[in-house]
């Protein structure tokens, strides 16, 4: 087994002047490399906040993140980050936007820079390379913001429910793009959503959280047709079971 | 649709009538201020008014004429304008790097605070005796009322911008091990540029008060003086023409910053 990340007994509270919150408690899970992996829990149950302890920018109370065999304790080079919104910098053109990973590290390595050009290129973005976002579609903003994320060649994406400020027909294709994408550069996934549809369509493994405090409540191992796109897998016969089942299970964790 | 075969009848309508609005607008404008200064004119030519207590613009434009002749207007338009960028300046220069640094510790911000809204709420010319005795009767204490008046309201301008930047964008930055200097100097000042230019233009009024304000408390030269000296020797001409070259000065200046607006805020 070829692991990537590991997260063990991850435990997490907040303190305010009104007491103390426990957020999420004894999370434990591993990745595979090249497993996509979809992270499912109902609203508030703090699932933005175990990204947010793998990607080093919250600190756990308690457990351990292991990464490549290394604990991990601020944020990391290999490890990219894709939030809910594109977050493309308005004052920057699509190109500056996509090297800001690059310039925020200093490196000035030609090699990346070509990288991101080869991104661009391959995904339909060069031709507005020069353009500012707000010239683009929502999707196109999409898809730069993961040129963005990949600029690092990072081993590893964290993905915050990405697409969730797009419109419904929007999010499938963006969804496909963003799932071709991943799969091409060969990149480990770790995606976060409330949208069990979408859970289902992209991931080869879905990890279930509780409500508040949360757990690990189960963990799936889809036996979808992997070489499928996700809009094509949303026709699949395993697709309608899975769905019910991990609906049925949310359900009974919001009772 | 931009060649014009393709333009419909509709549109053609739609682009005329919009046209004609805009030139309706300007037309109206001018004729308020014509309309403005032609029935002060006839009224004080008819002797409706006082033109002793009220003036006329006839007789604002001879006042004026001899305060050119004389020489004396250069000096006073030179000498207002110096206090008043000057203290605009140094006001927004130093107001702007305090806000960075509330923005950079927040035990820092914390603790000024208080300070600040005090200071805000505080009527600068309240300060005037104290800042005569200090920087004695001139350029520097008037220059240092402009100060006073423009700085505070930078500070909490300034930071309301700083503050205001997108959460998000801080974490996305943080996640690809962004510092908090590179985090200021590719997201907070970036995206803070708008708020400079409106503070810029808020300044730009305050400047004018604080410098007006500070000649009427002391002075020997400027327009403040002028409309001072004016209103005590009786000679309301004086005072008249001297507001309208102030209203002129003021709008040459706004304008100068809503130019710099247009070249820094590409698009």
């Amino acid at each position: 087994m070829n692991e990537i990340l590991k997260l063990d007994g991850i435990g997490l509270s907040y303190h305010t002047s009104q007491g103390e919150i426990h957020a999420l408690e004894n999370i434990s899970f591993n990745v595979e490399k090249g497993e996509f992996i979809a992270i499912i829990g109902p609203s508030g149950c703090g699932k933005t906040s175990v990204l947010s302890i793998i990607a080093g920018l919250l600190k756990a109370s308690s457990g351990k993140v292991i990464f490549n065999g290394k604990e991990l304790t601020k944020p990391d080079n290999s490890i990219g980050y894709m939030l809910q919104r594109d977050e493309l910098f308005p004052w920057r053109t699509i190109e500056k936007n996509a090297v800001l990973p690059l310039v925020i590290k200093r490196d000035k390595e030609p090699i990346k820079r070509k990288n991101v050009e080869e991104l661009l290129k391959k995904y339909g973005l060069w031709d507005f390379r020069n353009s500012y976002p707000d010239q683009l579609s929502g999707g196109m903003r999409q898809r730069a913001a993961l040129i963005r994320t990949l600029a690092c060649s990072p081993e590893l994406l964290l993905l915050d429910e990405p697409f969730s400020a797009l419109d419904y027909q929007t999010r499938l294709s963006v969804c496909d793009d963003v799932y071709s994408i991943i799969k091409n550069e060969n990149k480990t996934a770790v995606l976060v959503t409330h949208d069990i549809s979408e859970a289902i369509a992209m991931a080869d493994r879905i990890v279930v959280l509780g409500k508040r405090p949360s757990k690990v409540v189960n963990m799936h191992i889809l036996d979808t047709d992997k070489s499928l796109s996700p809009l094509k897998r949303r026709e699949g016969p395993e697709f309608g079971k899975w769905f019910e089942h991990i609906w049925r299970e949310l359900s009974n964790e919001n009772q | 649709m931009k060649t014009n075969e393709n333009i419909s009848r509709e549109h053609l309508e739609y682009l005329k009538g919009k046209k004609k609005n805009k030139v309706f607008i300007t037309i109206a404008r001018i004729m308020v201020i014509v309309v403005f200064f032609a029935l002060w004119e006839i009224l004080a030519d008819l002797e409706v008014i006082d033109s002793f207590l009220m003036s006329s613009p006839s007789r604002i434009i001879k006042t004026t004429a001899d305060l050119i002749k004389s020489g004396t207007l250069y000096t006073h338009i030179r000498t207002t304008l110096y206090e008043t960028i000057m203290g605009f300046l140094i006001a927004t220069a130093v107001g702007t790097v305090f806000a960075l640094m509330m923005w950079w510790s927040e035990t820092f911000r914390k603790i000024s605070e208080p300070y600040i809204i005090v200071l805000n709420s505080l009527p600068k010319i309240a300060l005037g005796p104290i800042i005569i005795v200090w920087f004695g009767s001139g350029t520097k204490s008037i220059i240092f009322m402009t100060f006073l008046v423009t700085v505070i309201i930078t500070i909490i301008t300034m930071l309301n911008g700083f503050m205001a930047c997108d959460e998000n964008k801080i974490m996305l930055l943080k996640s690809m091990g962004a510092n908090k200097f590179q985090i200021l100097v590719r997201l907070v000042l970036p995206s803070s540029i708008p708020t400079f230019i409106s503070c810029l233009k808020i300044n730009v009024g305050m400047a004018w008060i604080g410098s007006i304000m500070g000649e009427y408390l002391s002075s020997k030269e400027g327009i403040g003086y002028l409309i001072v000296y004016g209103g005590q020797v009786f000679k309301l001409d004086l005072v008249m023409a001297s507001t309208v070259i102030l209203c002129i000065l003021a709008g040459v200046m706004y304008a100068l910053v809503a130019l710099l607006e247009k070249i820094l805020v590409k698009k």
